[in-house]
């Protein structure tokens, strides 16, 4: 929406954002601080963001630490992703009750509440994208997801900042955001360029706008040059990943200065799909799997992966059943389960169905890769197995 | 090229919406197996009835879980029948309910046999064990389109004599002026046939250039027939094999059926060799 003016708010107007978004019938969540890590949940006050914290993360690395003049935006991926919302964790999908020998499903569908969430990144507005082609543009439709989907508003937050674990620029996700938002807030200073992307998006900024500034076209340069700046510097750090201790000798992080030297990682995406099939019995997947706990992390943590099981959940007679669906993990056995045997037994095997389906597979299933550079699973791996380095020995063993 | 009579496009029931069927009969047929005839419900009977052969139902048991079946009988065939091994949690309540007892269905999901694009050719149809319900309504098809096809064989192989199933079917085959040769792998007193295993009867078929395979049953008896078929020269794209892996939402959605880049449940059953041959030859994957 070229035409609609972008406009200025400031710290003190977020409450206003919260206020309005609720006003218009939406519940608020936004990132905070819980156990030590920024998440996602219901939030009412600007004031509950993560002010003042920054978040350090490497493989397997993850500490907020704090400073006094940042912003409440300038952590980056936590371990929370959309896919919490839309896709959650575990559902109620349906219930049944037998009577006299007979199935009735029981109506207890309520439509889902509106969300708006104030946050997603470049890279969760790609991940969102991966996964609406996965439940609402093939052959059948996620009725749950697109219930929740219809009703879903996004304030969406340009980064100023890139951990150690983000490569969104080798997977053209980031760091800009550039589609798929009701609002974009691009923090300048203590300022946020406020620009609308959907008329839903339009009746929100028409009550923030009111006493706002509006947008000259240098202050919207002053909005990209923040993305471009953060983009130049992804693209001209070492490609090459950098291991660093985790810890010093003493127990503390080898590095408290998120920005002295964060080295952003990269992905060789060229011909990445053939490299992969052509190379499914690299000696490099038992080598991973020598590392690898096999814990699911990170497809819990992916904000793409979307694997699911449907549990019977019953009463002792067996005459009232409910079904929760919930996230699956490639990396369990019950995930290929068939009679009597197992197609992937192994944590070679497993790592491989993540790597491959991820990087490659997906391409052919629908039609782009199935990872957006956010780094997640390279910082919540509890060994800090990195898919960008293991892709890298993999071209190396295939060269 | 003549267009065979009940092949139709499908419309499934989609995850998850279910119509009530009822068991009107069961049939053992095989230490294990039996063959469940299922009445449906109106209204979306015609639905279920509108299936290709090699397409599958997902049975549900409320409380139990749910379970990816092959339909065994011909399209547009009432009641529908399912020939299941009990072998998992679904399978083995199923074969502890009794006529009348009701069990929700929703289907019919997958890639069928491509029998209209195999308009001409020689058939031959091998399965495995309780595999040959996945070709059953691909044979029925056959039959009543006899004089569209060159030759047709079924080569069925199981474990032991006992586990021969579908013998009046077989008859009627027979009858038809299809070719049904049987294997089994563990004979017994009284077994005159062949013993070993399925790709073994191959050596006694013809191959021409009008041949092509279709197959289903155990991962290992299928590899070993595409050999024997290639290293008689079969291209591998006449050559065609329903797959199983973990289907559990048919959908596309749950991933758990995931073999290579393909969903068993929505590119598959039905597989063209040459389309996942890669990923065939690649140990746990």
């Amino acid at each position: 929406m070229p035409d609609t003016p972008a406009f200025w708010i400031s710290e003190a107007d977020l409450q206003r954002l919260f206020d309005c978004l609720r006003a218009a019938g939406f519940q608020t969540v936004a990132p905070q601080v819980r156990d030590g890590a920024v998440i996602y949940d219901r939030l009412d006050e600007a004031a509950g963001l993560p002010h003042g914290l920054v978040d350090e993360q490497d493989g397997g690395y993850y500490r907020l630490t704090q400073h006094p003049d940042a912003g409440p935006f300038e952590h980056v991926a936590g371990p929370h992703s959309l896919k919490n919302f839309l896709f959650p964790p575990q559902e109620t999908i349906q219930q049944w009750r037998r009577q006299e020998g007979s199935w009735q499903q029981l109506n207890t569908q309520t439509a889902p509440e509106a969300l708006a969430v104030i946050g997603p990144r470049a890279c969760d507005l790609a991940a969102l994208a991966i996964q609406d082609r996965v439940f609402l543009e093939g052959d059948f439709v996620d009725p749950f997801y697109q219930a929740r989907r219809e009703r879903l508003f996004l304030v969406a937050i340009n980064c100023r900042r890139a951990a150690a674990t983000c490569f969104c620029h080798s997977m053209n996700c980031g760091p800009e955001v550039t589609a798929g938002y009701d609002l974009l807030l691009t923090p300048v200073d203590k300022r946020y360029v406020v620009e609308i992307g959907s008329a839903a998006g339009e009746q929100i900024a028409q009550q923030l706008r009111a006493e706002a500034t509006l947008c000259t076209p240098a202050d919207l340069t002053l909005a990209r040059k923040v993305s471009q700046t953060l983009a130049e510097q992804m693209a001209t750090r070492p490609h090459t990943p950098v291991r660093r201790a985790l810890t010093t000798a003493e127990g503390t992080p080898a590095s408290t200065q998120p920005d002295a030297a964060p080295v952003p990682r990269s992905l060789d995406t060229e011909n990445i799909r053939d490299l992969l099939f052509d190379n499914l019995q690299a000696d490099r997947w038992d080598e991973i799997a020598s590392r690898c706990l096999s814990c699911g992390n990170c497809t819990m943590v992916c904000p793409t992966c979307f694997c699911s099981s449907v549990q019977e959940v019953a009463d002792l007679a067996g005459d009232e059943v409910t079904r929760e669906r919930h996230w699956a993990s490639c990396f369990t056995l019950e995930h290929s389960q068939i009679h009597g045997e197992n197609p992937r037994p192994t944590t070679a095997a497993q790592y491989r169905q993540w790597l491959t389906h991820k990087l490659a597979g997906w391409i052919d299933q629908f039609g782009s890769s199935g990872c957006t550079g956010c780094g997640r699973c390279i910082t919540w791996c509890p060994v800090g197995i990195d898919l960008t380095e293991e892709v890298a020995a993999i071209r190396e063993e295939a060269s | 090229m003549k267009t065979l009579a009940s092949t139709g496009a499908t419309s499934p029931l989609p995850p998850w919406q279910y119509t009530r069927a009822r068991i009107a009969a069961i049939t053992r047929e095989a230490p294990g197996v039996q063959t469940y005839a299922l009445a449906i419900d109106e209204p979306e009977r015609d639905r279920l009835l509108a299936s290709q052969p090699g397409q599958f139902n997902m049975v549900y048991l409320p409380g139990i879980g749910e379970a990816a079946i092959s339909i065994a009988s011909a399209p547009g065939e009432h009641p529908i029948l399912h020939t299941v091994r009990a072998v998992g949690n679904v399978t083995n309540h199923l074969a502890g309910m009794t006529v009348d007892d009701e069990l929700l269905l929703r289907g019919p999901y997958g890639n069928p046999w491509p029998l209209q694009e195999l308009v001409g050719a020689d058939l031959i149809i091998a399965a495995g064990g309780v595999g040959l319900a996945s070709v059953r309504a691909a044979i029925c098809q056959a039959v009543v389109n006899r004089q569209y096809f060159g030759r047709v064989a079924v080569l069925f192989g199981a474990k032991t004599p006992a586990d021969l199933f579908y013998q009046a079917d077989c008859e009627a085959w027979q009858a038809a002026g299809i070719d049904v040769e049987h294997i089994v792998d563990q004979p017994c007193d009284g077994w005159n046939g062949p013993t070993g295993f399925v790709h073994q009867l191959l050596a006694d078929q013809p191959m021409t250039a009008a041949t092509a395979i279709i197959t289903c049953g155990p991962e290992a008896m299928m590899r070993a027939l595409a050999t024997a078929a290639f290293a008689r020269g079969l291209p591998p794209d006449r050559f065609w094999l329903s797959m199983e892996r973990n289907m559990h939402c048919a959908a596309g959605f749950c991933g758990l059926c995931q073999f290579g880049s393909e969903f068993v449940c929505k590119d598959g059953p039905v597989f063209r060799h040459d389309q996942i041959a890669r990923f065939l030859e690649v140990h746990q994957l």
